[in-house]
């Protein structure tokens, strides 16, 4: 039989009965919608993730007080076991490092804003002029920190955009006295609103010169220390370097923990991989449960056509052409499942990117390939059975049932 | 040289702990061009027989020879050769594909046997025109009567052009009227040079045949012309 004459013959013999057909095609197409929904969820959390590090700012290594990591004995830690807290001074200590760019000490905490009968909560980061360029902010209006003797926290705020736009409406912000705390400070510049960064709204966010935040909360402790070191080959000797520093100015006590942003980058990216490798398996699981259902449809279409495949048998039809027969027709199942998957799948990707802009939800093109591949392959494999069953059917048998 | 040439076949059915001989030592010849009947009451081995000469089944022994070449030795795929080439069949319950109109069904042995679909076009439009189906092309079975159907299934067996027809009760399922209808094609194809074997109940029919076969307990009981 010709190619084109098998395909014909198999299309006809699956739309002969469109119920069966629909359904087996339908169980295809969700096994493939599956993956390739699943695994853009999970590249689009990756993505995200990945994205809300990056915008932290580049080639940045951070210092966080207190030690995380176990290590060996210590003698130092067996005489006090209260880490010693970071200081402006650990922080400016760190600007002579060879392999450090810029350094910005950081603490936080709440506190509210008020101008002009308005109130409002915020939250306030002690840092200074280097902060912004650190973690990449830009501003929209004015100016940031001046650039000053840590020590002296001159009394200016630089404002979130939501901030600006609650307190002041329409007025012009720059410029205005504003009570935090109760200190008043001078707004300087506004922030451009970005909306991320990963814990820390920007936009809800108030930075001050860090003496006058360590005055405001009452510490003389600091949250981080972020340093951006010069390059991104020098993010590990700036790290090591950083280490070493502390670790002499804390009495040879290593009592911080320095994470760069790289290492914590990978591992997202490791973890999150990992997660839609996970959720693209039991997407699979669902591939292989579609290709079961079309060989059952399948050996319901021999069981049913008996007849009709004694018939062909008595024209003339080798057991080849039959096997083929009902190869294609298993082939064309999953094929159109797997295609009108694919475009489910794709149109509830695109339907997520449109509920949630700010989270990628592209399929991975491995995943793609793959759900595909998978589909197809089932559901030859699984045609394979039902195919042979029919061509080695008794003619004589087989056209008694009728 | 006989166009079928059957010597010694035996053809055995396990039923349980019992074994049926449904056929037993037969030897049979067939010129070609003969008009035969096979009649003889049910389970006297008749469809086994057609379904030996068709190839559609095999003898437990003896041998087979159609056209001078001993078939029950060929490949399975070789014997679907021989069918596609040389035999057409015509059944009773007419077994035309549902979903296929009257010419694919027609077209459908041409299919099979990977023909040019500028021939099998041609060849199907002579058959309609012989066949008197013409304007039924297009028409599915369900929308053909009775005997449409059967003239359709004819068409089919005789398509490509085969030396042996072998009809199985051909008007079984078809009123007299129709019946005689179907009969007169066969017998016009006969008259053509196809060598037709049929098996049949009706002694009316088998009467029109030019030899007659009864069969019984799988032997040949009387056949009107020499044989054994």
């Amino acid at each position: 039989m010709r190619l084109a004459d098998t395909l014909r013959f198999a299309r006809d013999a699956a739309t002969g009965t469109p119920l069966r057909t629909a359904l087996s095609v339908l169980a295809m197409s969700i096994g493939v919608a599956a993956v390739v929904i699943l695994t853009a969820l999970g590249d689009g959390a990756r993505r995200y993730v990945v994205g809300q590090f990056s915008s932290l700012g580049t080639n940045l290594v951070i210092v966080l007080p207190g030690r995380s990591g176990t290590g060996g004995f210590n003698p130092a830690n067996a005489i006090t076991s209260t880490p010693r807290d970071l200081t402006v001074d650990d922080a400016a200590s760190l600007r002579r490092l060879s392999a450090v760019r810029r350094v910005a000490p950081l603490t936080v905490g709440t506190s509210e804003i008020a101008h002009g009968g308005k109130l409002r909560e915020i939250m306030v980061a002690g840092s200074t002029a280097e902060f912004l360029p650190i973690r990449n902010f830009e501003l929209a209006q004015g100016s940031g920190l001046p650039e000053e003797d840590w020590s002296r926290g001159s009394p200016v705020a630089v404002i979130g955009a939501k901030i600006r736009d609650e307190i002041f409406g329409s007025q012009t912000a720059v410029g205005q006295l504003v009570r935090i705390g109760d200190r008043r400070l001078r707004v300087v510049g506004v922030l451009r609103p970005s909306g991320q960064g990963l814990g820390m709204n920007t936009d809800e966010l108030v930075i001050v010169p860090v003496a006058l935040a360590q005055s405001l909360f009452n510490t003389n402790t600091l949250f981080r220390i972020l340093i951006e070191a010069n390059s991104r080959e020098a993010i590990e000797q700036a790290r090591d370097q950083a280490l070493a520093t502390l670790k002499q100015r804390h009495r040879g006590e290593e009592d911080v923990t320095v994470i760069t942003q790289d290492a914590v980058l990978a591992t997202f990216d490791k973890l999150l991989g990992a997660l839609t490798l996970a959720v693209a398996g039991i997407a699979a699981i669902s591939l292989a449960v579609a290709g079961i259902l079309v060989m059952n449809v399948m050996l319901v279409a021999v069981t049913q056509r008996t007849g009709e495949i004694g018939l062909l048998k008595a024209l003339g039809a080798t057991a080849r052409t039959i096997r083929l027969a009902f190869l294609a027709e298993a082939a064309m199942l999953s094929a159109v499942g797997a295609l009108l998957g694919y475009l489910l799948g794709q149109a509830g990707v695109f339907a997520l990117r449109q509920f949630f802009p700010v989270f990628p939800a592209y399929p991975p093109d491995w995943a793609v390939i793959a759900g595909l591949g998978t589909a197809l392959a089932t559901g030859l494999i699984f045609g394979v059975m039902p195919a042979r069953r029919a061509a080695r059917l008794d003619p004589v048998q087989a056209l008694m049932k009728r | 040289m006989p166009l079928i040439e059957l010597s010694g076949i035996e053809r055995r059915f396990q039923l349980g702990d019992t074994t049926v001989h449904a056929l037993a030592g037969l030897d049979l010849a067939i010129a070609a061009g003969e008009y035969v009947a096979v009649m003889g009451p049910s389970g006297s081995g008749k469809s086994t027989l057609l379904n030996l000469l068709g190839l559609l089944d095999r003898p437990d022994a003896g041998s087979y020879r159609l056209e001078g070449r001993d078939v029950t030795t060929l490949s399975p795929d070789e014997q679907a050769t021989v069918r596609s080439t040389r035999i057409g069949f015509v059944f009773q319950s007419f077994h035309l594909v549902p979903r296929l109109t009257a010419a694919e069904n027609i077209a459908l042995p041409m299919t099979l046997a990977g023909i040019a679909p500028a021939e099998r076009n041609r060849r199907v439009a002579q058959a309609l025109k012989d066949f008197g189906l013409d304007r039924r092309a297009d028409h599915r079975p369900d929308q053909l009567s009775g005997g449409q159907r059967q003239r359709v299934a004819i068409a089919r067996a005789t398509i490509m052009q085969p030396a042996l027809i072998l009809a199985d009760e051909p008007t079984g399922n078809l009123d007299r009227h129709t019946g005689e209808e179907v009969v007169n094609l066969l017998e016009a194809l006969n008259a053509s040079g196809v060598t037709l074997v049929v098996v049949t109940h009706d002694p009316g029919m088998g009467a029109r045949a030019r030899r007659q076969l009864v069969m019984e307990d799988g032997r040949l009981q009387s056949d009107t012309q020499g044989g054994r």
